[in-house]
């Protein structure tokens, strides 16, 4: 059998800590002209480690222990950089997660499309040119005559992921290496990428790597699915064969990873939060949350549901008081609260905690578990001395980590360490309501499955009420009592859980509802099936 | 104890560092004791090249170079790091402020500190020296202010960076106040870059002095210092004696000295800092 890439017992290691660690450990692979191989794996597995190897390129402080990476019959490891240069690009593309971070901002997209093929000396710039509105036009992109003609920042991030699909594409490539293209965009902008990525792999039956966290969206492109953990191989199959019939136990896991759901209790309680026809904005012709009124009950969840630019996070500082609202009012615990922070007690600060998205910016790097858990004790309830650290090593059994991290840095823990930190420096204070500002996005799925069952244990303990922002639904089915949709600053939609998954939906929520990817390889092709007349029309005319 | 710990956990560059400091801060604290002269007696012919009852020959007025070079590393070090420290305070303290709390208060600290930029350096010290007079305390406030304005745009620029941190603004929402949140948390997060600029800062602090002393103004004669040992004898490179060559190595040495530790606190600190 002829593959167009061949990667046999690959080991790469890397230096940390005056010592090397293997980043993968073994891996063979076999990608024939056309397929599509989806590497599937939590953060640390090696994906994009493997992605880079193929190429024949490893990060800087990484080197190849063993084996071979042979790409249409030339060996890569070892091979003359010169050599590596004249594949790279233009036999060989990637495509990286953050196309706003990979695109040079200071140039336009067209230059940054241009430079590897006339470098190459495929084509002059006016085919280039050509080549890239043809493109563009593929990809539904708005205007393709002109769009190349903008600078990065003034296209959306979807358009701009779909141009890195289509720089990709520029010299006509036998590979392309899609690391994560897909992670940070939202859900209906999404729909938009795959199905550029579809098209690009279609076009030219280009073969691809297609590297993702996400089973549901790899299953929707890939033929073949290589399972990874640690840097070792755990399952590798045909996608169907795999989804409908896993045979390792953490395949399975990543499988349920989203079917957890919170079960239906009528709501009941006193209202902690009640925010009536609040208006907000950072300038004064504009509103970023306009009239919003909902309210949140003892003991309960409240999702906010959007995608970004949809005004949550801004509805989440007018509830803390950072962006007081222009209009309307926020009761909290029956009495009006203060608008601004400056106006509020440290009592109301005690009782309305935050927790945010990224847990590596929100925890101090220079300060250990220790302090980041003892100064709310100390600050709230002058709780000091051994009671404190007492009472930390409480909190920290409370978030289910061991006593031996008191002495931590923040660098020294995982991310799901740090997310469960910020949960206990919440806690801290006995709040009785917390606002959780996506506090899953950044983690993967496993862990954020851990993070979200912690917080629905400790809601039940403890009778706290969460104020939850997200724009994972999979997420609001299983942590939320009441659902909230929010497009543009106001609230479309808003009922109990069940009422909002069950039809019918308002259009923007049926819109958002049918765009989140199943466990299922032809849901895409249903999906761009059903939408006619919409951005999407190039499917159609297959 | 706690002081050998600190060596054990530091490199080789670091320790080779706390090493050149230490020779120049023992030959400063022991000029006295070391020094076969008197700080200002001329005590030979004019440079002497190095040899028998002068280590590193004579200076441009006959007096012993080693002597010299001894006293000069107690007035330089104690005054360049007197300024320094100074400069960082005030610097600092309002670039900090003035970045947490914005506004008018900003507005004011910056614009301040616009005018005192918008002079050089050097003409304005001049100034203020020529009218109130070449003293050394007056020489120590002056460049002491005239430096804490580079250190506050430093201070404001990352302080900046780091006040838009979630971890800010959790403690914020906690209720915090203005000090225990520049102190507590966005202090620690600055320093890295402080000490490494305390590391330049402190050099060139150095060489302002001497180009002070050179015009007259900055540390008198005969005091000696080793900024000025190199202007005064620097007409000896041109007969090919290398009398001026001593003292400039000091300043070179202890200069480096200091960058090694620095170096290698950055190093330390950025270990903790990586995720």
């Amino acid at each position: 059998m002829n593959y167009l890439l061949s990667i046999r017992n690959l080991t790469i290691k890397g230096r940390s800590d005056e010592a090397w660690v293997t980043l993968l450990d073994t891996i063979s692979l076999d990608l024939k002209k056309g397929e599509v191989l989806g590497l599937i794996g939590e953060s640390g597995a090696g994906k994009s480690t493997l992605g880079l190897a193929a190429m024949g390129y490893t990060r800087t402080g990484c080197r190849i222990a063993g084996g071979s990476i042979v790409f249409d019959g030339m060996e890569l490891i070892g091979a003359p950089e010169e050599e590596l240069l004249a594949l790279r690009g233009s036999r060989i593309a990637y495509v990286a997660q953050s196309a706003a971070a990979s695109f040079n901002p200071a140039h336009q997209i067209l230059e940054q499309f241009a430079e590897t093929p006339v470098q190459h000396g495929h084509m002059n710039f006016d085919e280039a040119r050509q080549k890239a509105e043809s493109l563009y036009r593929r990809f539904q992109l708005p205007n393709p005559e002109r769009i190349g003609f903008r600078y990065p920042h003034q296209v959306s991030g979807g358009q701009l992921q779909r141009a890195m699909v289509a720089m990709a594409m520029a010299c006509d490539p036998d590979i392309i290496i899609f690391d994560e293209p897909t992670t940070a965009l939202d859900v209906t902008t999404q729909i938009e990428v795959l199905a550029a990525i579809k098209e690009a792999i279609r076009l030219r039956n280009t073969a691809a790597l297609y590297i993702t966290h996400d089973l549901a969206v790899v299953c929707q492109v890939a033929d073949r699915i290589m399972v990874l953990r640690n840097g070792k191989l755990v399952e590798e199959g045909e996608t169907r064969c795999l989804i409908d019939d896993p045979k390792k136990d953490y395949t399975r896991a990543l499988l349920n990873v989203r079917r957890q759901k919170k079960e239906t209790i009528p709501p009941a309680g006193d209202m902690v939060l009640e925010v009536s026809g609040a208006t907000a904005g950072y300038a004064k012709s504009q509103n970023v949350v306009e009239d919003v009124s909902f309210q949140v009950r003892k003991g309960r969840t409240v999702a906010v549901v959007g995608e970004s630019g949809s005004g949550k996070t801004s509805l989440a500082r007018v509830i803390t008081g950072l962006l007081p609202p222009s209009e309307g009012q926020i009761r909290f615990k029956g009495e009006v609260l203060p608008s601004e922070l400056k106006g509020r007690s440290k009592e109301i600060l005690r009782r309305l905690r935050m927790i945010y998205q990224m847990p590596d910016v929100a925890l101090n790097p220079r300060q250990k578990v220790s302090r980041i858990l003892g100064r709310p004790l100390e600050f709230f309830f002058g709780i000091t001395g051994r009671a404190n650290e007492k009472k930390v090593i409480e909190l920290l059994e409370m978030i289910e980590m061991e006593p031996e991290y008191y002495d931590r840095y923040p660098s020294e823990l995982s991310g799901g360490q740090k997310q469960r930190i910020c949960i206990a420096r919440a806690l801290a204070s006995q709040p009785d309501l917390i606002i959780c500002d996506e506090v899953t996005s950044a983690l993967d799925q496993l862990v954020a499955e851990g993070i979200l069952k912690l917080l629905q244990r400790l809601q039940n303990e403890l009778g706290v009420s969460y104020l939850f922002i997200t724009h994972d639904l999979a997420t609001v089915k299983a942590i939320a009592d009441e659902v909230i949709v929010m497009l543009q600053g106001r609230i479309v939609e808003q009922g109990s859980r069940d009422e909002m998954f069950a039809p019918p939906h308002h259009e923007y929520t049926q819109r958002l509802f049918c765009s989140v990817p199943e466990m299922d390889p032809d849901w895409l092709d249903h999906l761009l099936e059903c939408r006619t007349g919409e951005t999407l029309g190039f499917f159609k005319k297959k | 104890m706690a002081f050998f710990k600190l060596v054990k956990m530091t490199s080789t560059g670091a320790r080779i560092g706390m090493g050149m400091v230490l020779i120049t801060m023992l030959s400063a604290v022991l000029a006295p004791v070391i020094a076969p002269y008197e700080e200002a007696e001329v005590v030979a012919d004019v440079w002497l090249p190095s040899g028998e009852g002068h280590i590193l020959g004579t200076d441009q007025l006959g007096r012993d170079l080693f002597t010299r070079m001894l006293y000069g590393a107690r007035n330089t070090i104690a005054i360049a790091l007197l300024i320094t420290f100074l400069a960082f305070l005030v610097g600092v303290i309002g670039g900090l402020l003035a970045a947490n709390v914005g506004g008018w208060v900003d507005m004011l600290l910056s614009r301040i500190v616009d005018v005192f930029m918008a002079f050089p350096a050097l003409i304005l010290s001049l100034m203020v020296l020529s009218i109130v007079g070449s003293s050394i305390p007056v020489l120590i406030m002056v460049i002491a202010l005239l430096d804490s304005t580079k250190v506050y745009r430093l201070a404001r620029a990352l302080a900046m960076d780091i006040e838009v941190m979630e971890f800010v603004e959790a403690a914020r929402l906690s209720g915090e106040g203005i000090w225990w949140i520049i102190i507590k948390e966005v202090l620690p997060n600055a320093m890295p870059a402080l000490i490494a600029e305390f590391g330049l800062r402190f050099c060139f602090i150095f060489l302002f002095i001497s180009a002070l002393s050179f015009l007259g103004l900055g540390i008198q004669p005969p005091t000696a210092d080793w900024g000025s040992m190199v202007r005064e004898n620097a007409g000896a490179i041109s007969f090919d004696i290398m009398t001026p060559l001593w003292p400039a190595g000091a300043i070179a040495f202890l200069t480096i000295g200091i960058n090694l530790i620095v170096d290698w606190f950055l190093h330390r600190s950025s270990q903790i800092r990586a995720q």
